[in-house]
């Protein structure tokens, strides 16, 4: 058994990344992320992989395009600016099914915003976010053990569906300090191989062509559906959640990534109060939870979704419960993160009007 | 007595038909990579970024493996290539539309890096794809679609030396402008081709070939007068020539 170590969000990340087997990464630097961006530089000549720092976030993406395109696990890194600007890229990727790893350690916005932790880009991750009918697998961690455990598993899941998986962290979890346990190294050998696709040269086989791109509608809009078959199957398979004392709660917090690891510290506030309510917590923000939400909501009196955001994993939520409650929201933005205090005030208000 | 075939198709082409307008000279530049991909023995290792524009296709017309960049990020997309399988033989194939509005960032800092990729610049002075509107490239008085006046320096700006920026790159290894209207300068520009390829695979940097080439088509003439008009005002403008060349004599 490996021992704990300290380590900060972004490094861990990083580390976890390297014993998955990633020996690439393009990058540039933006707060609140740099660390991993630097940590790579030190960290990947050590293990004979290779760090490029790129001219911008624009051409990172490209990067990772151009490397995931020869079947080589590739990530890249950033913050919610520079997440911006690889969204061409990412519907490209998409588009041409390449497997590849970002993580958006997401910042306050919208536009230059702040350097400050928010979850403001959920949407924008979960949604698309570029052009054309795509979709992101997208983890969010909620603890930095968490985030190290989900960035090998956006590894694997990128290669098991030739997808981009993105990790939606944010600046406190980027920041954080914890104790954490890596995984042991992944032996290269065991990577999987995708020669039957990749770009690695046509030598005694029939040249591969990979491409988002297909002039004729028919054939595109054949390309499209097969991206949908694709999303179908990950969305059948690839769920995840987890839930804190829902079994006899009479109301329901809804919380991801760092919100949920406060609206844990809620949970534990209110039942010392009286209050029965539990946690439900989405791990993959696509797919989302929706079965699984709208299960766990049934016979609760009300819910209540909290976000470091003005309300964007509210509309999913609403989705679940498809009219069946009323689902309040409560949210801070621009970098300012809930207290337990501010959001038991909250719950009790949704208490006091259903009893 | 069986014929004898004394001219035939690169084995590095493939068999699609071009989607390039009667006197455009993509054609000919393709075949010239195709023939340095056959004579350096490259077809299996050579992976090709083709652009966004006219030669959006070019991927499907060489026999390699190959893919299609956004717009402009070919150099990104061939650095992310070739830092994953730096055996490889990585090129670019870009217009000035793509290279030298939109991509200028890519190139500059792929070239500036040393980059062991190559790029084959098509500068015809146009936008062709979308349909003849004013390129960076887009000679002074010239007009296009969106430069109806004619362009000036006032208005547009002047037209970008792309090669004279670059060669003051110390990454740039191998930097070349050429022609293909006439055919000693066809020659010549294959020869151009061959060493920025040699340049690559010799791992001494970044290389480049930019070709002046007609669209007739947008430029309102014929293929004959496209020539013509290239040779007395693109040639002005743009002078062929060696900027910079690291590889030396080819054997």
């Amino acid at each position: 058994m490996a021992e704990k170590v300290m380590v900060k969000g972004n490094e861990a990340m990083g580390e976890a990344a390297v014993r998955a087997g990633c020996r690439l990464y393009f990058g540039y630097p933006i707060t609140p992320q740099s660390e991993l961006t630097e940590y790579m530089s030190r960290r990947l000549p050590e293990v004979e992989g290779t760090f490029l720092q790129s001219e911008s976030e624009v051409a990172a993406v490209n990067m990772i395009y151009g490397a995931a395109s020869t079947g080589t696990r590739v990530m890249t890194s950033t913050s919610s600016p520079g997440f911006s600007l690889m969204q061409e890229g990412i519907s490209y990727i998409a588009g041409a099914e390449l497997p590849s790893v970002f993580i958006n350690v997401v910042r306050g916005g919208p536009g230059l915003g702040d350097i400050q932790p928010a979850q403001s880009d959920y949407f924008q991750g979960t949604k698309g976010g570029g052009h054309g009918d795509y979709h992101l697998i997208v983890l969010a961690p909620s603890s930095v053990q968490e985030a190290v455990d989900l960035v090998q598993l956006a590894f694997d899941l990128a290669d098991k569906y030739r997808n981009p998986v993105l990790v939606l962290a944010d600046g406190m979890l980027g920041q954080m300090m914890e104790p954490v346990e890596f995984p042991e190294f992944r032996d290269l050998n065991t990577l999987p191989d995708h020669s039957s696709w990749a770009m690695q040269g046509c030598e005694g086989r029939e040249p591969h062509k990979i491409t988002s791109f297909d002039i004729d509608p028919i054939n595109l809009e054949k390309m499209n559906l097969g991206y949908q078959k694709k999303y179908r199957e990950i969305e059948a398979n690839e769920v995840r959640y987890e839930t804190e004392m829902i079994e006899d709660a009479e109301y329901l917090l809804v919380g991801y990534g760092t919100m949920a690891r406060i609206l844990g510290t809620v949970v534990k506030m209110a039942r010392n109060e009286g209050i029965k309510v539990g946690l439900f917590r989405p791990i993959t923000l696509w797919p989302f939870p929706y079965k699984e939400l709208e299960s766990a909501a049934e016979g609760k009196k009300a819910l209540l979704t909290v976000e470091m955001s003005m309300g964007q994993m509210v509309e999913d939520v609403r989705l679940a419960i498809n009219g069946k409650m009323h689902v309040d929201f409560y949210g801070r933005t621009g970098g300012v993160v809930p207290t337990p205090e501010e959001v038991l005030r909250e719950l009790k208000k949704i208490v006091e009007r259903s009893e | 007595m069986a014929a004898k075939a004394i001219f035939k198709k690169p084995q590095s082409l493939s068999d699609k038909e071009f989607t390039y307008c009667p006197g455009c000279h993509h054609g000919i530049v393709h075949r010239l990579v195709a023939e340095v991909i056959d004579e350096l023995g490259i077809q299996g290792k050579t992976l090709m970024v083709a652009p966004v524009g006219c030669s959006v296709f070019a991927y499907t017309f060489f026999d390699v493996d190959g893919t299609v960049a956004a717009h402009g990020r070919a150099p990104a997309v061939a650095t992310g290539m070739k830092r994953a399988m730096p055996d490889k033989v990585v090129f670019t194939y870009q217009g000035d539309g793509d290279l030298a509005a939109i991509g200028t960032a890519e190139i500059i800092h792929a070239a500036n890096r040393g980059e062991k990729i190559t790029t084959i610049f098509i500068n015809n002075a146009i936008y062709g794809m979308t349909g003849g509107q004013m390129a960076p490239t887009t000679l002074l008085g010239m007009k296009t679609t969106t430069s109806p006046y004619g362009r000036e320096v006032d208005r547009e700006g002047y037209p970008i030396h792309v090669s004279e920026v670059l060669k003051e790159l110390s990454g740039v290894a191998y930097l070349e402008r050429v022609a293909v209207s006439s055919p000693a300068e066809v020659r010549k520009a294959k020869q151009a081709i061959k060493k920025a390829f040699m340049t690559q695979i010799k791992g001494l940097g970044f290389s480049l070939v930019e070709v002046l080439s007609t669209c007739p088509t947008n430029w309102g003439l014929s293929p004959i007068e496209a020539i013509n008009w290239l040779n007395e005002n693109m040639k002005k403008e743009y002078p062929l020539g060696v900027f910079v060349d690291k590889v030396g004599e080819l054997k």
